[in-house]
């Protein structure tokens, strides 16, 4: 866990952000992670729930990463990592893939996030200033047509900003296309109204929450904790 | 009418009437099914100020990587350059190249849509981003959209598994990726395979690119990256 600063509380790691991001699929799901925090997702899957995931270079039904020695170079799911398939699997063109993602036939998408604003807009493909050229990948085709988007991201920036925000100020990946956000500190939906504070880390209350949240969270009374099973206070 | 013969001899052969400007697309995903040894070719031959239509920019010297490392190339489309395309970045970033980073699953369609003869069309994605600066927009049944325009090249080079002699192409796993769509967006498509098999070999049921999409086959083995 990482250190939140001024209240001297820990925040939710990269993996138990992916462990609370896991209980948002349900068993039978056809399901898309993206690059960072979403890739760690697929180890809390609970043990006796079949998900199918879809990978943007073809693949629907993949299973867990290759075994050492058993990898396959064909075999790679979209960040060049060997995989294996799950019985029922499926291979395709890439227009096929993106036709699953846009077309709306995943029944949930993940990406990691840059910045998300509070009708939902997403920024995640490219920090103004960094060098290189960024990418976008599959990102816009995910995020267009995603039934039900779920953006895994730590709370705030290395500085301490906001990256929950009125309005990003980053490039933006597509618009009002998030339905809910899971980060370190809270999980929070995206409502017509605003922004929904559903949980808050362990330890955390709603108002700590918020002071670190540009737009109002709506909540009202008790906001249950996040259900870690690896947190510590 | 005859069948052509397809078959070339070599890579060098099979490409060695790119010339220096030429648009060439490549088939390949995340190291899976890149036209590597045609990519050598390239290399080998020299030619220069080569646009290319790929979905990434290479990893080191691997895939598209020799090639940025050479020079050859000054304009790219792209949806994920990568950040493992050492080469690209060091052009890019000294303003050697003219790049239009495309959202994946739009860079598939316009394949597509050049292929099936269809010069433009309209897509929701990227609508109020970077990707839609300049470009038509329109509501379609409440739907914001933007007007995409179809991406032909001179050449599409791609992999595939095996092919019979007419040209019918079968894929291995996720190596298919781009490759059938670029195999009916080029003018000219070569493609590389581990084995020729006579035709009628191939179960037609299993046949992804139907022969009618490739002009060139020539074998090629060995250089893989993952």
């Amino acid at each position: 866990m990482s250190n939140i600063g001024n209240a001297g509380k820990l925040r939710l790691t990269r993996e138990q952000i992916a462990e609370r991001a896991a209980l948002e699929l349900p068993d039978g799901a056809t399901v898309n992670l993206g690059w960072g925090i979403p890739n760690l997702i697929a180890a809390y899957v609970p043990k006796d729930f079949t998900i199918y995931f879809h990978s943007e270079n073809g693949i629907l039904g993949m299973g867990p990463r290759a075994k050492a020695g058993e990898e396959d170079c064909d075999l790679v799911d979209a960040m060049k990592v060997p995989v294996t398939l799950l019985p029922g699997a499926a291979f395709f063109t890439q227009d096929v893939a993106h036709m699953m993602t846009r077309g709306g036939h995943l029944d949930v998408c993940i990406l990691g996030g840059l910045q998300v604003s509070e009708k939902g807009d997403l920024a995640n493909w490219r920090v103004p200033g960094t060098p290189g050229a960024g990418g976008i990948g599959g990102a816009m085709d995910i995020a267009t047509g995603a039934r039900h988007l779920i953006v895994t991201m730590e709370h705030t920036a290395k500085d301490g900003a906001p990256k929950i925000l009125r309005t990003c100020t980053y490039p933006l990946t597509a618009l009002a296309c998030v339905h809910t956000i899971v980060t370190d500190l809270a999980v929070i939906d995206v409502a017509q109204h605003g922004l929904v504070l559903r949980e808050v880390a362990p330890g955390f209350t709603p108002e700590e929450v918020q002071a670190v949240t540009e737009p109002k969270l709506h909540y009202s009374g008790n906001v249950p904790e996040m259900p870690i099973a690896s947190a510590r206070r | 009418m005859p069948a052509k013969n397809k078959l070339f001899d070599s890579i060098d052969a099979a490409v060695a009437d790119v010339p220096d400007g030429a648009t060439i697309m490549f088939g390949g995903f995340g190291g899976a099914g890149f036209p590597n040894n045609l990519i050598q070719g390239l290399a080998r031959k020299g030619v220069k100020n080569l646009g290319v239509i790929s979905n990434n920019c290479g990893t080191g010297d691997g895939e598209l990587g020799i090639l940025f490392k050479n020079r050859q190339i000054n304009r790219v489309v792209a949806a994920f350059p990568g950040p493992g395309a050492k080469y690209f970045q060091e052009q890019y970033s000294a303003g050697r190249i003219a790049l239009e980073l495309v959202p994946q699953g739009i860079l598939c369609e316009r394949l597509r849509a050049e292929g099936a003869g269809i010069p433009a069309f309209f897509s929701p994605v990227g609508v109020g981003t970077d990707v839609a600066k300049g470009k038509e927009e329109r509501e379609i049944r409440g739907r914001r959209c933007i007007l995409e325009n179809s991406l032909g090249a001179d050449y599409a080079l791609i992999k595939a598994y095996k092919a019979d002699r007419l040209g019918n192409l079968i894929y291995r796993k996720a190596a298919r990726n781009f490759n059938p769509l670029m195999a009916m967006a080029g003018k000219t498509t070569i493609v590389e395979v581990d084995e020729v098999v006579e035709t009628g070999a191939l179960d037609p049921e299993m046949i992804v690119t139907p022969s009618i999409f490739v002009h060139r086959i020539v074998v090629a083995k060995g250089l893989r990256y993952v």
